[in-house]
């Protein structure tokens, strides 16, 4: 965008006054290439681009032949050396009509500009007049305008329309609007602790310091609908630490919640909901790999660091009589991310 | 005789007894009680012990004590076993260059018979994890797919999906997973190096962690779709994207649009 002042300076002639109207400057000095004086670069340009497109048809011929000469295979060697052959095969054949193409154009083809006047697109006055009263004659012709309530119902069935494809659509957004669902887990009273993916049930005897474990509950593995809906919410992670470690845990006045410096914490990120699963042994700090959330296991999961914004629900657990870890329940408040029902504490 | 009779009223005496009681106790369960590092000192003579005390005590003793019970700058190796000291020490991270956020693997500093001698000495102080047999980490004996089952869960969100590895907090990272040996890897996962976790034989059994160390294997043998521009995940293949690939299409439209002479 020019300034006032720059438009001045452009428009004002020698003695001071702007000119009545601007000169097309046309076009500029029309300057032969090398290739359009000397016939000898001509030629070389003209092998240049041969040779630029003999090279793509190899290329095509490189493919097709890998095709079938080099399939995958079973080993990691075989796949990479079909994908190799097929991906620079493909990428010599393209680049080289491409690169030939656009040689050949700039360098070789005939460079010089044509200038073709352009006509007025408007009709002329008549011809536009003519328009309005066929359209205005087509109206009166058609009764509506006399007959209000057709039009009224008419654009009010075309504006309905639409809630037919939307609310269908909607509605099945995420299949079902039952929110009770995020409140709560497949945990419940006795429910044992087992391992992820395998499923063996955890002896708290077999939990040493320093361990991780992560755990799925048990009987999760046998879910034939839904298993991984449930997964998603019932993940934990179980840490035991040295009782002396241990600042502090969830769990209410009256109530243990950890076992003998057994602690076990939902895995679903209090921020969006990822995995939270990077356990530094000696920090006892937990990082989620989304958005770098850091919870301090041993001061209950309280948030250190990171966009999370309230520690990681923890899972009351107790052990049964044959020394397997068990919880006590579910999970005291709703796992994973803030949503509006949610209630806040 | 006479003269321990004539004493067995002293004052002194049912201390003493209970001492020796102790003692007795103690010795019997050292004989009694099978134990790991027991039988990691079964294969290692008391001369290696020995010679695994004088290497301890001229290079790891600054940082871990005289004793091995630990200092400020250095934790207790009391209990960490032959396993602990084959890994720290075999892949070059002790002796430590200097205090960091992690030691670093670098070059080895000791060779194998010195390693030995050392993880003999450790072990002896007390019951630990003991080095893996060959058999225990061949990958060719283990299952990839339940490997790569495993590996996803435990492992994948600090070591990266195929053990490429990642940034921790702090300075600190987990290592990539593709040129350690599998009995190091073994070692790792059993006795939980520096920020990693432990993951003990029944947390990942000897045939899961054997399984693992085959999906790793398998990782190590290259990328089937050519250029892995370092399996680093979306940020190191956008760069490449983003640099490499926008910076070339935009010299070809630049040389398309130019004039040519």
């Amino acid at each position: 965008m020019s300034t006032p002042h720059d438009s001045q300076e452009l428009s004002v002639t020698g003695d001071g006054t702007p000119p009545a109207r601007f000169e097309n400057p046309g076009l500029h000095e029309h300057k032969p290439r090398q290739a359009d004086v000397d016939p000898r670069v001509a030629k070389r340009v003209e092998r240049q681009v041969l040779t630029l497109l003999t090279l793509s048809i190899l290329g095509t011929v490189a493919v097709v032949w890998a095709y079938f000469a080099l399939p995958p295979g079973e080993t990691v060697g075989s796949m990479r050396l079909s994908n190799l052959v097929l991906g620079l095969g493909l990428a010599v054949c393209l680049l080289g009509i491409g690169i030939g193409g656009n040689y050949y154009i700039k360098l070789l083809m005939s460079n010089r500009e044509y200038v073709e006047e352009r006509h007025p697109t408007a009709s002329s006055d008549e011809t536009r007049e003519i328009a309005v009263q066929m359209l205005k004659d087509g109206a009166e012709d058609s009764g509506l305008t006399r007959r209000g309530a057709i039009i009224g119902a008419g654009v009010t069935a075309l504006a309905l329309f639409p809630l037919s494809i939307l609310v269908p659509l909607i509605g099945n957004v995420g299949e079902d609007w039952n929110v009770r669902k995020f409140k709560h887990t497949m945990w419940k009273k006795g429910t044992r602790l087992a391992t992820d993916p395998t499923g063996r049930p955890i002896k708290a005897s077999d939990v040493t310091i320093g361990d991780v474990w992560h755990v799925i509950p048990e009987g999760l593995n046998d879910l034939h609908e839904g298993k991984l809906d449930e997964k998603a919410k019932a993940v934990v992670l179980l840490v035991r630490l040295d009782p002396r470690d241990l600042k502090s845990d969830q769990s209410p006045e009256g109530e243990t919640w950890s076992h003998d410096g057994i602690v076990a914490y939902s895995k679903i990120c209090t921020h969006v909901g990822c995995p939270v699963a990077l356990y530094e042994q000696q920090t006892h700090h937990l990082l989620c790999p989304c958005h770098q959330s850091t919870f301090d296991v041993a001061d209950s999961c309280k948030v250190v660091f990171g966009p999370a914004k309230r520690p990681l629900p923890q899972l009351p657990i107790t052990v049964d009589d044959e020394g397997y870890l068990v919880a006590q329940g579910d999970f005291a408040e709703p796992i994973g991310p803030s949503f509006w029902e949610r209630a806040t504490k | 005789m006479k003269a321990l009779a004539a004493r067995r009223h002293d004052r002194r005496a049912p201390a003493l007894l209970l001492l020796l009681a102790l003692l007795l106790v103690g010795a019997v369960y050292a004989v009694l009680a099978p134990s790991s590092a027991q039988a990691a000192a079964e294969t290692a003579t008391a001369e290696d012990i020995a010679a695994g005390e004088k290497l301890f005590q001229a290079n790891c003793s600054t940082c871990h004590g005289p004793s091995a019970a630990g200092t400020e700058s250095g934790p207790s190796l009391i209990g960490v076993g032959a396993a602990a000291v084959d890994f720290q020490v075999g892949t070059g991270r002790m002796p430590m260059q200097m205090q960091g956020p992690q030691a670093q693997a670098k070059p080895v500093q000791f060779d194998e018979e010195q390693i030995s001698q050392l993880a003999a000495f450790v072990a002896s102080l007390g019951a630990g994890p003991s080095i893996p047999t060959a058999e225990m980490v061949d990958p060719a004996l283990g299952d990839v797919a339940s490997g790569m089952a495993l590996f996803r869960t435990n492992c994948a969100m600090c070591h990266n999906a195929i053990g490429a590895g990642g940034a921790l907090s702090q300075g600190k990272f987990a290592p990539n997973l593709w040129d350690t040996t599998p009995t190091h890897l073994y070692e790792a996962m059993l006795t939980g190096p520096q920020s990693m976790p432990v993951f003990n034989e029944a947390n990942l059994t000897p045939e899961e962690k054997r399984d693992i160390i085959a999906f790793i294997d398998e990782q190590g043998n290259g990328s089937p779709g050519g250029l892995d521009l370092g399996s680093l995940g979306p940020v190191g293949e956008g760069l490449w994207a983003w640099v490499a690939g926008l910076g070339l299409l935009l010299g070809l439209s630049v040389w398309i649009g130019a004039k040519s002479s």
